[in-house]
């Protein structure tokens, strides 16, 4: 089967002065995954997810999303779906409207929209607040929006950028619930985060990345057999150290 | 297009929402043409229809002086109340601000004789040169009357003040040549210049008629209402840059641009979607202002607003004035990096620009040195516009002289705009 993603020797840099964040970057994906992309503050994962996703472009070497080419082809945009970090939608309208938009926006008729919006906001508990202004939301409603946006062109690969930060443990279990339900149907996950238990709970595959390189990649069971750590904390801290990262 | 729809009506619902920002956009353009378009419009009656009180001081109390004051009675520009001759200055000044008057004017003493021998001289010197009387050796020099001197508040306007000065000029001028027809008649005749025709002679009944001169040959007077409605329009046009700015900064600080960027449509539909709420939006607070001058100013007494009879030009100038102003938006809501950068930036820099670009004070009352600083403000030019629709009815051609400048600021602001998007990599 065709990886999911397929990164070949990815070289990126912010600007020309600036130090470089990937050289000789290598990363293959395999369709159906939940993987798992960890690592301590500046590793370079969002800088990673942001080149996936075509928000960055890259100085050389190639990123394929299902053998697409995402800084060549148009049509690779509509593969994947992207859940942000922070609440990337407007919050003076409904949710509703909000998918209303991006549902447009990302290629669905107005027919479709109104059906998977429907589907959407009962799936993740959001029905009975369909028409009110995001902005009264709490931070677990607003991140189910934010899930909601963009999953809602049913893409083959969804993007997560820790995508549970300063929700309660009921939200969090609910979205991770909702993604592996989603997984089971064919998407790929590709999923970082901070919080480590939910990594273990959620992810088949990881792969730990510190400084713009790849430094331990497994299914998680083989990982911590090999490295004898019985949870990720220990396999994390072990293998990046204790020293602060952003200071 | 279901695209553009969607991002038109997101634009819309976030506007219609935000209640301060509708204020900012409607109601305070409003308020500024109802109360500016009132003061203008009652200062211009006061100068025109009404006197203003003038304080004489008669210190001279000879026949020439009081000859002045009825000359300066006969302009009719002044309500003149006589006050205590004996009053120095400071008691004067007190008086002033006694009466309420803005103006006093002091004879001063000597002002008759000096005056009648001013005549004497003139009449002596007129009469050598017709040869009737014999020249004497010396040549007597002609005295001066001593200074008329006026006192005001300083609160009159410059060039109020130069017409009173003109004034009193006039009646001074009236009175010498008074004093000299009648000496020269008396030298001649050895009588006593009749009245009847001392009126023919002096009293000047012919009229200047004052004509504005329309582009389209039309005669129409303006008035308040047709300088300030058009100007004041224009600012509120610009100032939509605080809502806009706010709303781009917005985009880009919750990572809504950054989201777009992932998704299969070109970002410069978002731009476009933006462009054209916000150019209906110009268009409606013309619409709304442009109402009040028509259906409410003539109901507040103020005159009411009489539209181009171009319409189509009317229309265009809207259009690309409001473009013009979206831009400017757009590109401050781009570099600014905060939302109190955005409205703090925007605000004041409209202000700054409708300062220089004629909206507050007319352009050609400004200093040279501004001029040049004149013409990069896209309101002046949009000022240029509108005046040229609504003080000089032009045509098309005539507007396109603006229109051109203004599509020239528009497109170097919206380059500058998705440079900073490139730059901020957000597109």
């Amino acid at each position: 089967m065709e990886d999911a993603i397929q990164i070949q020797n990815l070289n990126f840099q912010y600007a020309e002065n600036s130090g470089v964040v990937f050289k000789d970057f290598n990363l293959n994906i395999a369709t159906g995954e939940r993987f798992g992309l960890l690592g301590p503050n500046g590793a370079g994962k969002t800088t990673l997810m942001n080149l996936m996703t075509g928000v960055l472009q890259s100085k050389s070497g190639s990123i394929k999303l299902l053998g697409k080419n995402i800084e060549e082809d148009k049509e690779v945009k509509k593969l994947f779906g992207f859940v942000p970090q922070h609440h990337s939608f407007y919050q003076e309208l409904s949710p509703a409207e909000n998918l209303e938009f991006f549902g447009a926006w990302a290629g669905l008729n107005r027919k479709e929209i109104k059906e998977r919006t429907k589907e959407l906001l009962a799936m993740l508990g959001l029905s009975n607040v369909a028409d009110k202004p995001v902005s009264k939301f709490s931070g677990g409603m607003k991140n189910r929006v934010n899930l909601a946006i963009g999953v809602i062109h049913r893409p083959k690969i969804l993007f997560l950028d820790e995508p549970t930060t300063g929700v309660d443990v009921q939200t969090r279990h609910a979205i991770v619930d909702y993604l592996k339900e989603l997984n089971k149907n064919g998407t790929t996950l590709i999923y970082t985060s901070h919080h480590l238990a939910e990594a273990e709970s959620l992810c088949t595959k990881v792969a730990l990345i510190d400084e713009g390189k790849i430094i331990a990649q497994n299914d998680l069971h083989t990982l911590l057999r090999e490295h004898k750590q019985e949870g990720l904390e220990g396999l994390f801290l072990n293998l990046t150290g204790r020293s602060y990262r952003d200071s | 297009m279901y695209k553009l729809y969607t991002a038109i009506l997101k634009e819309l619902r976030i506007m219609l929402r935000d209640k301060a920002a509708l204020a900012v956009m409607f109601l305070m353009p409003v308020l500024l043409v109802v109360v500016i378009t009132s003061i203008q419009n009652s200062s211009l009656k006061m100068i025109n229809n009404n006197t203003v009180p003038m304080l004489v001081c008669n210190r001279d109390g000879g026949e020439s002086s009081l000859q002045f004051i009825e000359a300066l009675q006969k302009i009719g520009m002044f309500d003149l109340q006589k006050i205590d001759s004996a009053l120095i200055d400071k008691q004067l000044t007190d008086s002033m601000h006694a009466h309420d008057a803005l103006i006093a004017v002091v004879v001063p003493q000597g002002f008759s004789s000096a005056l009648n021998s001013k005549s004497q001289n003139i009449t002596g010197k007129a009469l050598t040169e017709f040869g009737m009387l014999v020249k004497t050796k010396q040549d007597t020099i002609i005295k001066e009357a001593p200074p008329v001197t006026m006192y005001y508040n300083p609160v009159l306007q410059e060039s109020f003040r130069l017409s009173v000065n003109g004034a009193l000029k006039s009646a001074q001028q009236f009175t010498e040549n008074r004093a000299v027809l009648q000496a020269l008649y008396l030298s001649m005749s050895n009588k006593k210049l009749p009245d009847s025709l001392e009126q023919q002679i002096l009293n000047n009944k012919s009229i200047i008629n004052q004509i504005p001169t329309a582009k389209d040959g039309s005669r129409k007077i303006p008035n308040a209402t047709q300088h300030n409605v058009p100007a004041w329009t224009i600012f509120a046009m610009f100032f939509i840059v605080v809502s806009l700015s706010t709303n781009v900064v917005k985009e880009k600080i919750s990572g809504s641009f950054i989201r777009l960027k992932t998704l299969p449509t070109s970002f410069i539909l978002n731009l476009a979607a933006k462009q054209i709420t916000y150019i209906i939006v110009t268009l409606a607070q013309v619409l709304v202002i442009f109402s009040l001058g028509i259906f409410l100013f003539p109901h507040i007494a103020l005159p009411k607003l009489v539209l181009p009879e171009n319409s189509g030009s009317l229309f265009l100038v809207s259009v690309v004035c409001g473009w013009c102003a979206v831009s400017y938006g757009i590109l401050i809501g781009v570099y600014a990096k905060s939302m109190e950068q955005a409205i703090g930036f925007g605000a004041v820099s409209v202000v700054i620009l409708a300062a220089i670009g004629g909206i507050v004070v007319p352009s050609f009352a400004m200093p040279e040195s501004l001029h040049l600083l004149m013409k990069i403000s896209p309101l002046h030019w949009c000022m240029e516009a509108f005046n040229t629709l609504f003080l000089e009815n032009g045509y098309f051609k005539n507007v396109l002289f603006s229109l051109v400048p203004i599509l020239l600021i528009t497109a170097a602001m919206q380059f500058a705009a998705v440079a900073g998007l490139r730059k901020h990599r957000l597109v």
